[in-house]
């Protein structure tokens, strides 16, 4: 018996070198030991070349002091909640419009979820140029109240410019995780409301919607995680302009260790950031979990 | 019935307005990337006056459009074998496991699939600068398998744990060991999530932006980080400029056209797990 455990203890470890070892080596060296080194070099002086001594919590304190952090901070969660609602607001609306029974609206799906195939860099440059000179040009020539200027001059537009791209981006996305949800909502329980004579909106309040709400789980934990993480569009756009107003977290935090030589202060503020989207997804996953129907 | 009817008409019609406003934004890259420097300026929503092809071929070469391609192909595949082969090998290993340290290695595994790039790409340029691994095609692929290994394993592990345990003691009564079990029997069953772990992560990597402005350097540049540094430098040729933004948009849209069905299964398939 005895013989016989050490016989799969062996085989078993032989069986985790020839398939864990490499994968598991890859992950520990490329993810696991930076972020353990970044938390370590938080609490020194990294100069971004060497660390001399231990500081403490001073790295902390001086980036609850600067004003720009709280401000990026700031706008960042502006933009997550106006992206949260607005991205699933679209998102879900859109599922609903591709999902009516009519022969056309495969081809509408692939208009609205085209703009989630392209990097998020290219689909800024594109709204570059429509913000800065076609929208301008058109509202010269049809006499538009809006657009007249550019967008990404002034803080406030440039906010919400920021937040129609992320909505142009990411709802035919969103799109795709509703219309699955939609889809496994099986065809007795709809036809049984409407036997019942359930009217369009009673059956999607009372029926659809609980019995989808893993969609919703999903979509929003992805759109949190995905506003507080966004980069691309940001620094595309107008890179965090008119004056620094609109850098999201990300980019302030990329341009304080990069730009401004603040390693040891950025990478404080990468781990906040770190520390807020962890707490931001959870709280979300378990109480959107609340809602959903066990079947 | 019939009122049901004239509804989906109208929603319909709703839904094509809408499709021409998410389209409309590509139009306008797509006409006056075959304008001239001053007509693209002065007019940006007037149809071209004629139609300025050479634009495609002047940007594709100052922009070294046929390098950068090469380059993004070559780190997207490669990232993509890398990251199967690892995902699927550690994914059948954690699954057919008994070991207690298995479920813990899962377990952080999926932990760690929240911790964003951002809160490690500060230590990541030094750690791996001392290194000399940085500016190199092929170590950032080593990085997307360490970045994407987590989720993919997720993906497998889901599959290799309803694929009964018979299979295996069958193909070891055979006289198969573990390694010609897993390529000859397992492996072929996972293509359906093969193919979603390939849609995920490639359009993951091929349109990544932050990991290779960190990473690569000039002649290493992948397509968006080319395409973002040759916009810079061209704002003040419009023609040119989106010529390299249409150039830089084909190759991911003739891609979808070819496998639509698998693209979309795929992103539903990735997220709902």
């Amino acid at each position: 018996m005895a013989n016989r455990s050490t016989r799969t203890r062996v085989q078993e470890l032989k069986r985790f070198g020839i398939f864990a070892l490499v994968p598991l080596f890859i992950f520990t060296f490329v993810l696991v030991v930076p972020f353990f080194r970044g938390v370590f070099l938080t609490f020194t002086d990294w100069d971004g070349f060497e660390t001399t001594s231990i500081v403490g919590f001073d790295n902390y304190f001086l980036a609850f002091q600067d004003e720009a952090f709280w401000a990026s901070m700031g706008i960042t969660l502006a933009y997550v909640f106006a992206s949260l609602i607005l991205v699933n607001l679209v998102g879900f609306g859109l599922a609903l419009l591709v999902t009516i029974p009519l022969k056309g609206v495969n081809v509408l799906r692939t208009f609205f979820f085209v703009p989630n195939l392209i990097g998020g860099v290219i689909l800024g440059l594109i709204w570059q140029f429509i913000f800065g000179q076609a929208l301008p040009t058109m509202a010269e020539q049809f006499d538009l109240p809006f657009f007249q200027e550019n967008w990404l001059v002034t803080t406030d537009t440039a906010f919400w410019a920021l937040v129609l791209v992320t909505v142009w981006q990411m709802s035919g996305y969103m799109m795709i995780i509703y219309v699955t949800g939609l889809m496994s909502i099986e065809k007795d329980v709809l036809e049984a409301a409407l036997v019942d004579g359930a009217t369009g909106l009673r059956t999607l309040v009372s029926i659809k919607l609980p019995l989808m709400a893993q969609a919703f789980t999903i979509s929003l934990f992805l759109t949190i995680r995905n506003a507080f993480m966004a980069y691309d569009v940001n620094i595309a756009l107008n890179n965090g302009g008119p004056y620094r107003s609109t850098e999201l977290i990300s980019l302030h935090v990329f341009r304080d260790a990069f730009g401004f030589g603040n390693f040891a202060t950025g990478q404080s503020k990468a781990v906040i950031m770190f520390l807020i989207i962890a707490i931001a997804a959870l709280t979300q996953v378990i109480v959107s979990k609340r809602f959903e129907v066990q079947r | 019935m019939r009122r049901a009817r004239v509804l989906y008409r109208f929603w319909f019609a709703f839904g094509s307005i809408l499709a021409v406003l998410y389209a409309f934004p590509f139009f306008l890259v797509l006409v006056n990337s075959l304008k001239g420097r001053r007509e693209a300026r002065n007019n940006p929503i007037a149809w071209p006056e004629s139609f300025l092809w050479e634009n495609f071929v002047e940007a594709a070469e100052r922009m070294e459009f046929w390098q950068a391609l090469g380059n993004s192909i070559l780190v997207t595949s490669t990232s993509l074998v890398a990251i199967v082969l690892t995902s699927s090998m550690l994914a059948f290993y954690l699954a057919r496991s008994r070991a207690k340290s298995s479920s813990a290695i899962f377990l952080i595994l999926v932990t760690s699939m929240i911790v964003p790039f951002q809160a490690l790409m500060i230590p990541f340029v030094g750690f791996f600068g001392n290194l000399g691994m940085l500016s190199s095609r092929f170590w950032i692929m080593f990085f997307y398998v360490g970045f994407g290994v987590a989720m993919s394993t997720f993906l497998y592990h889901g599959f290799i744990k309803n694929i009964p345990l018979e299979l295996d003691e069958a193909a070891s009564i055979d006289g198969a060991s573990a390694w010609t079990t897993f390529w000859r029997v397992i492996f072929p069953m996972l293509s359906p999530v093969t193919a979603t772990v390939a849609i995920i992560n490639g359009l993951w990597i091929w349109n990544d932006f932050l990991l290779p402005s960190i990473v690569l350097y000039e002649d290493s540049r992948t397509l968006p980080l080319r395409t973002f540094v040759f916009y810079g430098q061209y704002t003040s040729d419009y023609g040119l400029a989106m010529a390299a933004l249409v150039m830089s948009m084909i190759p991911i849209v003739l891609f979808y056209f070819a496998m639509q069905k698998r693209i979309i299964q795929g992103i539903s398939a990735g997220a709902v797990k």
